[in-house]
């Protein structure tokens, strides 16, 4: 078993704890992970992006160039990392701040109104990966909401019960989109 | 030795003068009528009042004073060039109660290691630096120096010195935070008594911890300036002092109630 | 202890500091910032010595004195810093100080990026400075790697009185992997007995790398040159994974190590006898098992993210005794593990089954 996915979005939109919390979750399960950032001069307002690749194995390279798995958060990203998932690949994206659609036809799409959803702004990135990990079980969303409470920075803590609300409400979006399909 | 005279150094004679017991007993290879053997007599002098030999470590330059580390009873060792200051540093850090001196010309001090000496000194680092301040390269064979004078020939401005030297002791004594730094020579025996005494002064400062302190000691290069030594002595006081001249550049006020 | 995820430069940080480093002197450069962060904040803490210096330059000089005075000490750098480190490099080689320097490789010459590289093998193997002689060179090609590697440093340079460079990549130092912590270890109460304390009661002690004579200089180079023989003979390193019965040896290290054995895995599941050889340590160079994988191999691919500088070192050990084929990346991309089986894949045709 092996997941690679990407998370992608401005900077400041909580994408690089994404993937961290999503690989603090996977550890804790005894995988294998890899987190890495892009990094560079463009830290404030560019694109940011970072990969999380999951195994039962071994990893290689922590770089990938085709991820299995995208969570796009806002439109640039949307058009510089789509054409790049691997084919049957899974997307799942910010529909509130992303108005185009791909001609893609071999992704399982998962449209989000996350932006929109969230219990506040800040907490976007926890729709996602509510709607993520119930459109792709990688993981529980049980394991997610543990590490939430294990690796969250001590003075953020106050906002756990938010995150935790927000990662369900991920959850259930993603759960009418599956059944509505 | 005649039994008379030992009786007489035992019983009657007072020791008036010796070797320094933080100078080493061997013979220096500066060049007859170089005034870097008075400095390093200042120095060991200085470390012997203030006992402070079995505490002091003296990092070495490249240049004339390369062998420096070996010319003083105390623990020594030898920097790149121009580096000295970041290696005081780096001693001193990892223990504060030592006494840690950088001995360094004009070349590896205002030159290559014009950015280690200015960091050093802005850090307010508590190091004791002895600037040797002759003008010239003496150990490459007499090229110009940054402290050259305007129009002095040497190898390398055969056609006399453009630009104007720098003048280190001013330079680093805008810096605010400083404790002590001081312009001396060694041309003529009033100049030697007050140069030890500034030396005194910067170890003292060192020891109480008030910060970064320098003595710039000008000193003559007769080899290098063509010039027998007592020529090389009036050169200073005609052509040096007039563009360096001696005097406190920095004296904080908590090195005033020392 | 438990696993974390860690960065690479932060793992690198706090597993020195573990290993009882007293002094880091550093200068900020991507990608190894986060190391100099992290012990800005750590070191302080600890009641031990951080400094951010004025350049690289002042930053070597500093470990050098800190060196003298006998503690553990390091810096961190990457490919740009390391080249203004190269004079200090020497000058603490020339007078036998251990001491341990970080360099987090990026794309290069020049400027370059701030991407991942291996474009500095030359500068740290072939002797990081002027003058006779070769650092340690440990290459760490993950996480706990690098946490492993920081601790073996400082020790190999208190065993050697040598020179130990960790040579990691940004890919090595920006990743973030579950590795675990070495307990933190005391300080030793005594200082070594070439350290500059103060003549008290004992001989002064000099360090110094000057020798005037061609025979005192000669003389010195010899004792180098012994302790090279010892490290030669003792700290070869190296990993191997399915050498067994390869028939195709990929060498590679570091980052570009672990992606070949991806590229390695994809194979074998394909029943392809292929193998990987990771180095440890770039100096001493692993010969002694490379020789002997060489006599069972077809051939041979070496992996590197640069033009082929390790390469030199597997054609010396391998001596045209079996075909040397290399595949790299440069200027800070990173081999894919597709590429890599795709080079394979045409050795296996050319090289095996033909």
């Amino acid at each position: 078993m092996q997941h690679e996915l990407i998370f992608a979005g401005f900077g400041g939109q909580g994408i690089m704890f994404s993937g961290q919390l999503l690989a603090y979750a996977a550890m804790d399960c005894g995988y294998h992970v890899t987190w890495i950032p892009s990094y560079g001069p463009e830290m404030r307002g560019g694109t940011a992006y970072c990969t999380v690749v999951i195994a039962d194995h071994a990893i290689g390279s922590p770089v990938v160039k085709h991820p299995s798995i995208g969570v796009i958060f806002n439109a640039p990203s949307f058009d510089k990392f789509v054409p790049m998932l691997q084919p049957n690949g899974l997307l799942v994206y910010n529909q509130s701040l992303i108005p185009q659609r791909t001609s893609r036809q071999d992704l399982r799409i998962v449209p989000v109104p996350a932006t929109e959803r969230a219990p506040t702004p800040q907490l976007t990135n926890m729709v996602m990966l509510g709607a993520l990990l119930t459109a792709k079980p990688i993981l529980s969303l049980d394991a997610l909401k543990a590490a939430l409470e294990t690796h969250m920075p001590s003075h953020r803590r106050n906002l756990l019960e938010a995150n935790v609300e927000a990662l369900s409400i991920g959850a259930q979006l993603a759960e009418q989109l599956l059944e509505r399909l | 030795m005649t039994d008379w005279l030992l009786e007489a150094t035992t019983t009657h004679m007072e020791t008036v003068y010796c070797m320094p017991q933080s100078l080493s007993a061997q013979p220096t290879h500066y060049c007859p009528g170089c005034t870097h053997g008075v400095a390093h007599r200042l120095l060991a002098e200085a470390l012997d009042e203030l006992n402070m030999r079995e505490r002091a470590i003296l990092v070495a330059p490249v240049g004339c004073a390369v062998f420096a580390y070996q010319y003083f009873e105390v623990d020594g060792c030898e920097a790149p060039h121009g580096r000295a200051p970041a290696m005081a540093t780096g001693l001193k850090r990892v223990q504060p109660d030592k006494i840690v001196i950088t001995y360094q010309g004009d070349g590896d001090l205002a030159s290559i290691g014009a950015g280690e000496i200015l960091h050093a000194a802005a850090r307010n680092e508590p190091i004791t630096v002895i600037f040797i301040n002759n003008a010239i390269y003496g150990m490459t064979g007499g090229q110009m120096a940054p402290t050259t004078l305007t129009g002095q020939r040497t190898t390398s401005s055969p056609f006399g010195r453009e630009g104007e030297p720098l003048r280190m002791s001013e330079l680093l004594a805008v810096l605010p935070q400083t404790a002590y730094i001081v312009r001396r020579s060694l041309h003529t025996p009033a100049h030697i008594r007050k140069a030890k005494k500034a030396i005194l002064t910067a170890l003292k400062v060192q020891q109480a911890g008030l910060g970064f302190s320098m003595v710039e000691l000008l000193s003559s290069c007769p080899t290098n300036w063509g010039l027998t030594p007592p020529e090389a002595l009036e050169w200073i006081e005609k052509h040096m002092l007039p563009v360096f001249p001696v005097g406190d550049y920095k004296v904080s006020e908590a090195v005033k109630e020392l | 202890m438990s696993r974390e995820l860690l960065k690479g430069n932060v793992a690198i940080a706090e597993a020195a500091l573990r290993a009882g480093m007293y002094a880091y002197f550093g200068y900020p450069i991507t990608p190894q910032t986060e190391l100099l962060e992290h012990l800005a904040r750590r070191m302080p803490e600890l009641g031990r010595v951080f400094l951010q210096a004025e350049s690289e330059i002042a930053a070597i000089n500093m470990v050098y004195g800190a060196a003298c005075a006998g503690v553990r000490t390091m810096t961190s750098s990457s490919s740009p810093g390391i080249s203004l480190m190269q004079e200090g490099l020497s000058y603490i080689a020339a007078s036998d100080l251990p001491c341990v320097v970080v360099d987090v490789m990026r794309g290069g010459p020049g400027l370059g990026n701030i991407l991942p590289s291996q474009g500095d093998y030359f500068q740290v193997t072939r002797s990081a400075g002027h003058g006779d002689y070769h650092p340690i060179v440990l290459a760490p090609a993950s996480v706990q790697e690098a946490v492993d590697l920081t601790v073996l440093a400082f020790d190999l340079a208190d065993q050697y009185r040598h020179l130990v460079i960790l040579a990691a990549d940004g890919l090595i130092g920006q990743m973030m992997e579950p590795a675990e912590l070495p307990p933190m270890r005391d300080l030793p109460t005594e200082r070594p007995d070439y350290a500059l304390t103060g003549a008290k009661g004992r001989p002064p002690r000099r360090i110094a790398s000057f020798y005037l004579q061609a025979e005192a200089e000669e003389a010195y180079n010899q004792k180098i040159q012994a302790r090279l023989a010892r490290i030669r003979q003792s700290e070869q390193r190296s990993v191997e994974y399915f050498t067994d019965d390869a028939q195709i040896l990929v060498v590679g290290y570091g980052s570009a190590g672990r992606i070949a054995l991806s590229a390695v895995q994809q194979l074998r599941e394909q029943g392809l006898p292929v193998g990987l050889f990771r180095p440890i340590t770039l100096y001493p160079f692993p010969e002694a098992r490379l020789r002997a994988l060489t006599a069972q191999a077809a051939a041979i691919l070496v992996v590197e993210m640069n033009a082929g500088q390790m390469l030199e070192d597997v054609r010396l050990v391998v001596a045209e005794r079996v075909p040397v084929h290399f595949y790299g990346r440069m200027g800070g991309a990173v081999p894919m593990p597709e590429e890599i089986v795709n080079a394979l894949r045409q050795i296996l045709q050319t090289e095996v089954l033909s």
